[in-house]
Parts: structure tokens; sequence; C-alpha cells
């Protein structure tokens, strides 16, 4: 055992010996090599979405880019988008929150959800309804979905959930692999496996329509507008409510709740069917943006809603809701944008980029030479990663510049590329995590 | 201790032994004279056995579950061969993916006594499957295979993905590129295209060979790129990429299950794309497909459906097997390949019968490698498609394309879809050849 921590010693010996820790913690050559490759890969990635950015600006200065309508567009479907998952989201982050796991069946309760109002669509089309009056038709597959959903959440909570509250968290997770596994294929098996399409949106939403100055697609509208009052009635729900402040308590401390009067177990259900709620709610605005819909629909829309929960602070409702617009706004504008790497870098820009790499390489050397032990791997990174950049950016850059054929066949990696960045910046989310319980004991 | 060595020594001799007096089995006498891929005996009493290798669910299952049917009325049409029954047992999905395609092909193989199969569906499967039923001496034949790698580049060189015992009664699709070119730049008159593929080796193949073809008459492809490939899926990326490079034309031979709905109905949030002429091929030139409302105004290539007059082997012609064919299923045909599978099951089973040989114990012998040696020497074979003809490398089809233009989602029978134009192989040729 190290000398400084026997306490025994003066206090100089007791700094040397916290010193020498330090020393051996930080300074063995692998940690050193960990933490120059993180610092090279948050600079790769830095000088990547920066070149991005600036390429995109330029590009669209001299006319070569996207046109305005385009961009438009772009804007507008990353919100629609981002709102879906923002919506799916919440019932990530809700559970997260008070059960402290990752129920990750929530993507098939949004499926179910999006089965049920085709199933009801399917019908209201039959009888003439969803033509002749469509606002009326939608509010009722909006609602059935939401009880669907809504029920199929209570259902895994009180069959699959509830016996293992007590048993660690890798075992709950498990299970609701187990079970978002069980609705796919339990849907498969009663509705098959080909792709059901929902009827036809009518003409007034499949057009565009002038909002401020702008013509935006109706069912993209419809999708913004919905997500925007589902999460205010959620927020006030949360907030407001004698059930939401239940949930807010039992969030915080189980027990106590409990010992405060709280029934815990129906609080839990209560929360299980709010989440669920959204789920169904934002499996009909799925339909409305792309209205075709199978088995498998909920497992990629569930792993980025997850992604949009952790990407906005896991456990924080605001972070969901701004995880899934970000997400949806990089998948939108991502791929337009990975394009623009085409934009060749002028030589003055590179020349610049040396000398500020080799400022940040000298920086790192003297930094060094200072023997602050503790930063040995950020100087060392600074020194190698500034080089190599200063030698790169003097010999290869002028003029450089990256085709990427196809760049939208990458807007699923742009998106999960774009998570790992943040994380690696801002490892809690872009909001913070809302640390669950057994995390803050 | 060495004694146990010396057990574990003779026992691997033994399995070596016998594996190699396996290989030897195979070559076998038929009628007299050896075999070299081996013979297969049906016992008096017995069926030939062939199998149906297909697309029953999945992306494609339209375009299977159709030549399932076509395989059906082919074997009923034609009758027992040498009074042996022919029986096609239960058919193998191929699922329009390699995975079903392997084990597919591996689920036939082991049954042992199965002289041909007909299938499969999908390039992607055959790809896989190919090799299996290759080492095994059989024989694969399908009516929709199109990829061009399968079979040669039609100057004489084998495609990538050759191997022998493979015949098509379909079109390589370097001519449904070429025609698709040919229409586009000749009679519409446009010269910016993009083409979109979903990494399938079918809709890859034919992706390319448009290109290619369109490219060598003049036209400009500044995008080529594949689709996120799923049902359902967020597509306003690769529109937002196709809408940036100002096309014409957007050519994407993908599948109603791999993003064909889903490009067609979200094009209207894209602006840039309200003038863009959207162009499917025989992937989405079915039924289900063709009932979204938003596929009216698209073109669409594939095999020529006009088969006129031609008359069947089995004494049919187009409009008596498609009689049959809506009376046993209940159903008008939903894709087109069903008389290509047609066909190439009566050459299958008219090879069988010329090369089998009945022995004076009463058992039907058919040579591996003979019946192989009988589909390459095929020629002007009277099928609905036409006449047949296969060359070394397989490829059997007549070669003839046309391009469909879809109006009426309320009709969604694929031959009552008016066809704009039709090319035969001389029309195609000189562009696929350069020359």
């Amino acid at each position: 055992m190290d000398e400084g921590e026997t306490g025994d010693g003066s206090d100089n010996r007791m700094v040397t010996g916290v010193r020498a820790q330090r020393r051996a913690l930080r300074a063995d050559p692998a940690t050193v090599a960990v933490d120059v490759f993180v610092f090279a890969m948050k600079v790769f990635l830095a000088f990547f979405a920066l070149w991005a950015v600036v390429g995109t600006i330029v590009l669209q200065v001299q006319g070569e880019g996207l046109g305005a309508d385009s961009w438009r567009d772009v804007v507008v479907g990353g919100l629609a988008t981002g709102s879906i998952y923002g919506l799916i989201a919440l019932g990530y982050s809700m559970v997260y929150g008070i059960l402290g796991f990752i129920n990750f069946a929530h993507g098939e309760v949004f499926m179910t959800g999006a089965f049920s109002g085709y199933l009801m669509a399917g019908a209201l089309f039959a009888s003439g309804m969803w033509e002749a009056n469509f606002p009326l038709a939608f509010v009722i597959v909006l609602i059935g979905a939401a009880l669907t959903s809504m029920i199929v959440a209570i259902t895994i909570e009180k069959v699959a959930y509830r016996r293992l509250r007590g048993a660690p968290r890798l075992i709950p997770l498990i299970t609701s692999i187990g079970v978002s596994f069980f609705l796919q294929y339990a849907v498969l098996g009663l509705f098959g496996g080909n792709i059901k399409s929902y009827p036809q949106l009518p003409v007034g939403l499949r057009e565009r329509v002038n909002v401020l100055g702008f013509q935006v697609e109706g069912s993209k509208l419809v999708v913004i507008f919905v997500a925007a009052v589902s999460v205010v009635a959620l927020w006030w729900f949360v907030s407001k409510s004698k059930s939401g402040r239940a949930i807010r308590a039992v969030a915080e401390d189980r027990e106590i709740a409990g010992l405060m009067g709280i029934d815990v177990n129906r609080t839990i259900v209560k929360t299980f069917a709010v989440g669920g709620a959204m789920a169904g709610v934002a499996g009909i605005m799925w339909a409305l943006l792309f209205r075709n819909i199978f088995f498998h629909t909920g497992f990629l829309p569930g792993i980025k809603a997850f992604t949009a929960a952790v990407l906005g602070g896991i456990g924080n409702l605001p972070g969901a809701m701004l995880g899934g617009l970000t997400l949806g706004m990089f998948e939108a504008a991502g791929p337009t944008m990975m394009a623009s790497l085409r934009w060749a870098i002028p030589t003055w820009v590179a020349h610049t980029i040396g000398a500020a790499a080799l400022a940040g390489a000298v920086r790192g050397f003297l930094r060094f030479r200072q023997g602050h032990v503790r930063d040995t791997g950020s100087a060392v990174g600074w020194m190698l990663v500034g080089s190599l950049f200063a030698l790169l950016a003097f010999t290869q850059l002028p003029g450089f510049q990256v085709v990427i054929p196809g760049t939208s066949q990458l807007k699923d990696m742009i998106a999960f590329l774009v998570l790992i960045g943040v994380l690696m910046a801002r490892p809690a989310g872009l909001l913070g995590e809302r640390l669950a319980l057994e995390e803050r004991g | 201790m060495r004694l146990r060595h010396l057990a574990v020594m003779v026992l691997a001799l033994a399995l070596v032994a016998a594996a190699c007096g396996d290989g030897d089995t195979t070559t076998t006498t038929a009628g007299g004279s050896e075999d070299p891929l081996g013979v297969v005996e049906v016992q008096p009493g017995e069926a030939i056995q062939i199998r149906a290798h297909q697309a029953i669910s999945g992306p494609a299952e339209s375009l299977g579950i159709d030549q399932v049917r076509g395989v059906e009325l082919a074997i009923a049409d034609f009758g027992d061969i040498h009074g042996f029954p022919v029986d096609m047992g239960v058919a193998e999905d191929d699922l329009c993916s390699a995975e079903g395609g392997q084990a597919g092909a591996q689920a036939i193989v082991a049954q042992g006594n199965v002289v041909a199969v007909i299938g499969t569906t999908c390039s992607g499967a055959q790809r896989a499957a190919m090799p299996v039923y290759s080492a095994a001496g059989m024989v694969l034949f399908s009516g929709s295979n199109t990829a061009p790698d399968l079979t040669s580049d039609l100057q004489g060189t084998a495609g990538e993905s050759f191997q022998p015992g493979y015949y098509r009664t379909a079109h390589n699709d370097l001519f449904q590129g070429a025609a698709v070119a040919k229409f586009v730049f000749d009679e519409l008159g446009l010269t910016r295209a993009a083409a979109v593929h979903d990494g399938d080796p079918y809709t890859q193949g034919l992706a390319n060979a448009f290109r290619s073809a369109f490219e060598t008459l003049g036209g400009e492809v500044p995008v080529f790129t594949a689709t996120s490939g799923t049902a359902g899926a967020d597509q306003t990326a690769l529109l937002t990429e196709i809408a940036g490079a100002d096309v014409e034309v957007v050519f994407f031979p993908i599948f109603p299950g791999t993003g064909g709905p889903e490009i067609i109905q979200q094009k209207d949030g894209i602006a840039g794309l309200e003038d863009v002429v959207w162009f499917g091929a025989d992937g989405l030139f079915v039924g289900d497909y063709i009932s979204i409302p938003e596929t009216e105004g698209m073109y669409f290539s594939g095999p020529d459906l006009d088969f006129g007059g031609n008359v069947s082997a089995t004494g049919k012609n187009y409009a008596e097997m498609r009689a049959a064919y809506e009376a046993a299923n209940g159903v008008v045909p939903p894709a087109p390949f069903h008389a290509h599978t047609y066909d190439a099951t009566v050459l299958v089973l008219t090879a069988i019968r010329e090369v089998g040989v009945v022995g004076d114990d009463g058992v039907l012998r058919i040579g591996r490698q003979a019946l192989r040696d009988y589909l390459e020497t095929v020629a002007d074979f009277d099928g609905l498609i036409g006449k047949i003809t296969c060359d070394e490398f397989g490829d059997c089809g007549s070669q003839r394309v046309q391009i469909a233009y879809h109006t009426d989602s309320s009709v969604t029978d694929i031959s009552l879809t008016p066809v704009s134009a039709s090319y035969t192989r001389a029309d195609l040729i000189g562009i696929i050849t350069g020359g």
C-alpha cells in the first residue's frame, strides 16, 4: 500500500505519495497510449465536422450546394423525424428514470401502436370515413394507437418486469430484449411478414401549405404539431398533476416515496402507461410520414430513439426530446454535409491549420517538459497529434478533397457518429444524466 | 498410450478411405456409359424428384410464389417421363438472400436423389446456392435470375459467379440495362440520370448495366447510390441527394421490400424532384407495387410479356397456360416470370426424358453430366417465351425486353399495363458490346 494512503507521514510525504500514485496511474505507457488515441479521435472528429460545416457553407455560397427549397425540406424533414424519435425516447427515459434499466421492448411498443393504427385506418378507409371526414378518423386512429401501446406497455410491466424489481439490472435488460423478440414474432404470426401500407392521405396533407412564407408538406406539419402538443401534455402531467408528482417522487427514491404513502407499483404502471401512449402516438406519426410498416418497423427507430435518449441525457425528459430533434436534424442534414467534404481545402486554410497544429505540438512539448505527470497523456497527445497534423497540413491538405459517392447510404452511420462525438465531449449527454437512485447511492 | 494413438490413426485413415470411397461411387454408369458426375436411379414405382427453390417469403415473395405455380403447371402439362411421375416435393425458400440460397441448396442436396432444381428467384440467393448445387453435380435452372455475372458478359468471358450446371430462361440484365438506357436516351430524350440499387446482386448488376449503357449512348449518371434497403424506412436522405444532382430520370431497379414504395411515396416531400421521371424494373413490376397510387406515371422495364402465338413443347400457348394458372390459383399472375419458369421446367423435364434410360431391371437412370451436356446444346427449343437456344454459359433467354408505362393503379394485372417500347437482342447487343 502506498504510504500516502496510510496517513501516518507528514503532509509533504503524503503529497509525494499521492503524486507517486498518480504517476503510477497516469504515466504508464498503456494509459498514455489510450489518452493519446482518444485525443486523436476527438481531433479527427472535430476536424472532419468543421470541414463538413465550412465546406457546406462555401459550396452553398458558390452555388454548388442544395437549393434553398431543398434545405427547407431537409430541415422540416429532420424536425418531423426527430419529433418521432423524441416521442419514443421519452418512454425510454421515463422507465430509466424510475426503474434504472433500459426497456429495449419499447421500440416494439411503438410498432404495435403503428400496427393497431393500420388496422383501424384500414377499417375506416373501407367505411369511407377516412376520406369523408379525415380529421375525426385521424383522431380515432391516434387515440386507438395510443391506447393499444399503453395496454401493451402495462402488460409487459406486469408480466415481465414486476417480478424482477429487486434483481440486478442486467436481468430485466435481458428480459426486455426477449420481450422485444416476442412482440415482433407475435405480430409476424398474427399479421404475416409482408409490408402493410396505410391508406393514402387526403390531398390536403399531401400538398404543401404556406407557413410563414415557407411551403411545408401538410403531413410533416401535422407530425411536428402533434409531437409538440404531446410533449406539452406530458410536461404538464409530470410537473403539475398528482400522478406526475408521484412519478417524480418514486424516481427520486422509491423506498421513501412508498413510506410517504405513494403506491409505488401503481406509479410505475402509470409511467409505463404514459411512455406507451407516447410511443403509440409516435407510431401514427411514423405512418403519416412513411405509410409502410411491418413487424420489424420498431427495431431501428427504437434503437435510434434510445440513442436520442442517451444523446439528450438518459432519464432527462427535455433531454430526450432535444436528443430526438438533434438526431433527426443530423440524420437529415448529415449526408449533404458529408458530401461537402468534396470542397477542396485551399492552401491558406491548410497552412493555417498547420500553423495551429504546430503551435499545439509546441505547447504539448512545453507541458511535457514541465513534468506534470498528471498531464502526460494529454501533453503527449498534443505533441504527437499536433506534429502529425502539422506535417499533413503542410504536405497533403492543400487542395485535398474527399469525394464520397452516395453519402445518403451513410445516414445511419452519421447519426451514430454524432452520438459518439457528443458522448466523447459530454459523457452525460447534452442536458446531463438524470441519475437513478442506485447510481447515486 | 501408443495403442490409443494407433487406434486414432487407424480410425482417421478409415474415415479418409470412406470419404474417398464415397467420391468414387459418384462415377457410375448410365445406360452402359460412365457419367463423371454420377447417376440418379429411380426405382420402379417411385417418382423422379425435382425441386423448386424460390422466394416464398421476404422482399420478393410475389416473384417467387408466381414461379412455384409455373413449375407446378409445367409438371402437370408435361406428364410422366418413361412411365415415371415427376414429384416437386416441398419448395425451398430462397428468402431472396444469400442465407436462404445456401440453406435451401444444402437442404435439397442432402436429399440425394433430386435430379434438378428450378430456381432461384433472386440472383443474390443463386450466388450462394450455386456452388452447393454445382459441387453436387446438379442442375439449377432459373426463370428469373438476371444478374449478368451469373453467366457471362455476352462477349465470351464467364461472369464472376458462373458455375457449371447453371442455366436461365430469364434475360441477362445487360439487355435490360441497355433497353432502359436506350428508351430513356432515344425516346424520352433525357441525358442526366440517377441509378439506385439496394446492394442485392440483381439490383446492383442491373443499375450498373444501365449506367454503362447510358454512358455509352452519351448520357451522364451523376448519382449512383444504394438505399438503406429496409421496408418502411426514411428515404429522404437519398431523395435529397438525388434532388441535389439535378437529374431528369431516376432508375431504381429494387424490390417492394427494400424501399421501392417508400421512395415513390416520399418523393413529394423533397423540392427539386417535381419533374423527374421514375423508372423501375422487373423486381418492382408486380401487382402489389403498381397498386400504390403514387406509382402512376412510372415506367417499368422487364421481360417482354407479349408471347404472341408461341407454343411450348407441351403443346400449350401462353393464353392456355395462363387460363390454367388462374383456374388453379384463383388469381391473375402477380409477377412476370411464371412463363419463363414454365419453360425452364419443361426444358429440364425434356432433358431428363432424353438422357434418362430405363434398364432391364425397370430402373430409370439419369446421368448428371449427360443432363448438363444436353442442356448446353439446346437450340431452337419451343418455349412460351419464343425459341430457346442456350449458350455455353447457360444464357437461354429470348433476351426480349419491354418498357411498360403505368398510368392506372386500379389495374394491378401487369399484363394489361400499356407497353411503350419493346426491344430484341438485335436492337441492344450493339450497345452492350460497344459495336
